[in-house]
């Protein structure tokens, strides 16, 4: 005998189009201070992005990873986390730190290469900046297991890439939360490339989403171009997540504008003709035709938000320059709670080599 | 013969060997149009083909996995792992499978392969951009591990460990990547696995060490006019050619060791180790290293304060010397 025992679909959100026309059954039911909200730290992580790759060719930051193109997947889902829930980015979410509420400074200062910049606030509930492709997402699971198991209501959620979702931690992830019904929402930011890789090479699944499936949970794949279908998905994920239902993966269909980071050139091995098209559908520009319908807009409102974040970035420069070098032997200050006899004597031993 | 850097030297021994090689096959990420972060594979998509020179998919399990699959069944794989720091989802199939199929299998089964890799630190980079993770895979029995220290012994070993019918790692010191550019024969040679070199000759004091900071030891060594000091690469770190170490121990009774990695349960505690058992009753003062320190590698802005230096070299030499009472 052989017959159907299994029949899936994938569904797709977008509420506002690239000509910012929009579904006004699904917008979510915003205040108009919360748009002004969105648009803002939109703009606001642009302005950290460009003053970075600025800061980058003149040798005073050093490799940065760009977010140009995905404000609206990262300012969209920090909108809907509260306070008590948990994020983990991976290395491409500097719109989430900021919204998040990350002190800007200190992310010039992390990039820069000071390990002090990701000392991060004690009231701020973020991770710190996980390089390595996929391993964080495991972390985030097990977070969302020990808020079930404390019974606190709070969800984590995961940032990752396209390329992550190759590597074995992200299906021993989707696996575990779906097993354990984790209070996790998983955010793939599909930006379609992984370095020179792309998304058509690294799976033969036709989307992201669907891969949930595979785990016993909800997939979706929202445009994340749109900051509204993304802040709608992320926040129906966390309602879920906190009352007990379980993990959701969320697709967030985008595209890297700039290089993979500055260390790469991605005119390479990407054509160019690309980029314009996704450039059409900047996330930006969509919110901005929307608001400008709903009369939320106009040239000095923009006027305003562009000086001020301009002003607040050139600060976080200075703040981050300002910052006086560590002493040499601080290096040896955090492999563990007390100092090693081995790290007292290689910590006199470079104190003295200094002299 | 052209002057080439560490990077051209390897890709020079790759397109040579595969030319000559229809089994050996390249796998990993970023390698084929793009060239590689380090453009060591530049071309060799266009030349050999995408079925050949295979962009994979985000998994390092899954390339050194799958490189162990096509060694046994008669392919020649030569993976990369674009960073060190991103050996570790792999480690499972290095330590467990690789070293072990000839093993396991009475020889039955066989991984000839080559994982290729960078190593170290000094290019101011992010967090795992800039380790030295030599001492895990020395350590498991069944790997080789090279290190080149030039581009003319880069080629040499590559192609060595291309034609080794065992696993071998070959690591790229990224900080001479570009650094060292020097006469490379366009023509085939071999520089053989297991075999040290002494780079410079000298009386007083030996200086073992690998890869990257052959350069630097050079160079701190003409800064010392009143030590003759001997220089040994050791090119292969395993297996470890015990017998040049000891004659130059020898022959010097003092010796420093330089290799960049976390100082416990390094590399050059091996060294010392083999030293002690080997020419004690030659020295004529306690074996010094110089290495890292027992952390993690600092980000760029205090990276330099973690890494070997001219000074600590010049140091630590000094200090055999006083110690000795010359
Ligand atoms: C385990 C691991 N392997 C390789 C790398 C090198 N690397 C850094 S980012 C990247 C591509 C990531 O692609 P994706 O997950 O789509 O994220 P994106 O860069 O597009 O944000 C690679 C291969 C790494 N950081 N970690
Ligand atoms: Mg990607």
């Amino acid at each position: 005998m052989e017959k159907i025992i299994g029949k899936f679909q994938t569904k797709y959100l977008q509420i506002l189009d690239e000509f910012g026309k929009c579904d006004e059954k699904n917008v979510p039911k915003f205040k108009k201070s919360a748009i002004k909200k969105l648009y803002e730290y939109m703009i606001l992580t642009r302005a950290f992005d460009d003053k970075a790759l600025k800061l980058q060719r003149q040798g005073r930051i050093g490799t940065f990873a760009s977010t140009r193109g995905q404000e609206a997947c990262q300012i969209g889902s920090a909108l809907a986390i509260k306070k008590d829930d948990l994020i983990f980015p991976a290395f491409r979410e500097n719109g989430v730190y900021l919204m998040r509420g990350m002190p800007m400074y200190k992310l010039f200062s992390y990039w820069a290469g000071d390990e002090r910049g990701m000392i991060i606030p004690e009231n701020v509930n973020l991770f710190p900046i996980s390089i390595t492709v996929g391993a964080h997402l495991p972390h985030a699971v097990g977070a969302a297991m020990s808020f079930k198991i404390q019974k606190k209501k709070a969800a984590t959620m995961v940032f990752f890439g396209d390329g992550a979702t190759s590597e074995g931690d992200f299906h021993e992830s989707m696996n575990f939360a779906g097993v354990y019904k984790a209070p996790v929402v998983f955010i793939c930011q599909n930006n379609q490339w992984a370095i020179s890789v792309p998304v058509k090479e690294q799976t033969s699944s036709a989307t992201i989403a669907q891969k949930a499936i595979a785990y016993g949970f909800e997939g979706i794949r929202v445009d994340g171009n749109d900051v509204f279908a993304v802040y709608r998905a992320v926040s129906d994920a966390l309602k879920k997540a906190r009352s007990g239902k379980g993990p959701t993966l969320i697709e967030c269909f985008t595209y890297r504008i700039s290089d993979h980071t500055t260390s790469d050139e991605a005119k390479k091995y990407r054509d160019e003709s690309e980029v314009e098209v996704w450039k059409k559908k900047d996330p930006i520009d969509r919110l901005k035709k929307y608001m400008l319908k709903k009369g939320l807009f106009s040239d000095k409102y923009e006027k305003n938000v562009l000086t001020r974040a301009e002003k607040i970035v050139s600060e976080a420069v200075e703040k981050s320059e300002a910052l006086k070098d560590i002493k040499a032997g601080e290096i040896f200050e955090y492999m563990y709670e007390k100092k090693t006899p081995d790290l007292i004597e290689q910590q006199k031993e470079l104190n003295g080599g200094l002299k | 013969m052209a002057k080439l850097n560490l990077v051209e030297a390897i890709n020079l021994a790759l397109k040579q060997e595969m030319k000559k090689d229809g089994k050996i096959v390249l796998i990993g990420e970023d390698i084929g149009e793009d060239g590689g972060v380090f453009r060591v594979t530049e071309g060799l998509a266009k030349l050999y083909g995408n079925e050949r020179v295979m962009d994979s998919p985000l998994a390092e399990s899954g390339i050194l996995g799958t490189s162990i699959g096509m060694a046994a069944t008669g392919l020649k794989p030569i993976s990369e792992v674009q960073f060190e720091g991103f050996l570790m989802p792999a480690f499972d199939q290095l330590i467990s499978h690789a070293s072990r199929i000839r093993n396991r299998s009475r020889g039955r089964f066989t991984a000839p392969m080559v994982l290729r890799c960078p190593i170290g630190g000094g290019i101011k980079a992010l967090e795992h951009h800039s380790d030295s993770p030599e001492a895990y895979l020395i350590h498991t029995p069944g790997l080789k591990v090279v290190i080149p220290s030039n581009p003319y012994n880069a080629k040499g070993l590559m192609i060595s460990a291309i034609r080794d019918p065992d696993p071998v790692i070959f690591f790229e010191p990224k900080k001479i990547y570009r650094a060292i550019k020097m006469e490379v024969p366009e023509k085939e040679y071999t520089v053989p696995i297991g075999k040290a070199h002494v780079v410079k000759k000298g009386d007083d004091v030996t200086i073992i060490t690998y890869g990257a900071w052959v350069k630097t030891v050079r160079e701190a060594v003409e800064k010392m006019s009143d030590v003759s000091v001997e220089i040994v690469d050791l090119r292969t770190l395993s297996p470890l050619d015990t017998t040049t170490i000891i004659n130059s121990v020898k022959k010097t009774g003092k010796c420093v060791i330089v290799n960049e990695a976390q100082r416990t349960g390094g590399f050059a505690a091996e060294i010392i180790a083999r030293i002690n058992e080997k020419a004690f009753f030659n020295l004529e003062a306690p074996v010094e290293r110089v290495t890292g320190y027992d952390i993690v590698v600092p980000l760029r802005k205090f990276e330099n304060l973690y890494l070997p230096t001219h000074q600590k070299i010049i140091n630590a030499v000094d200090k055999v010397m006083k110690n000795s009472g010359k």
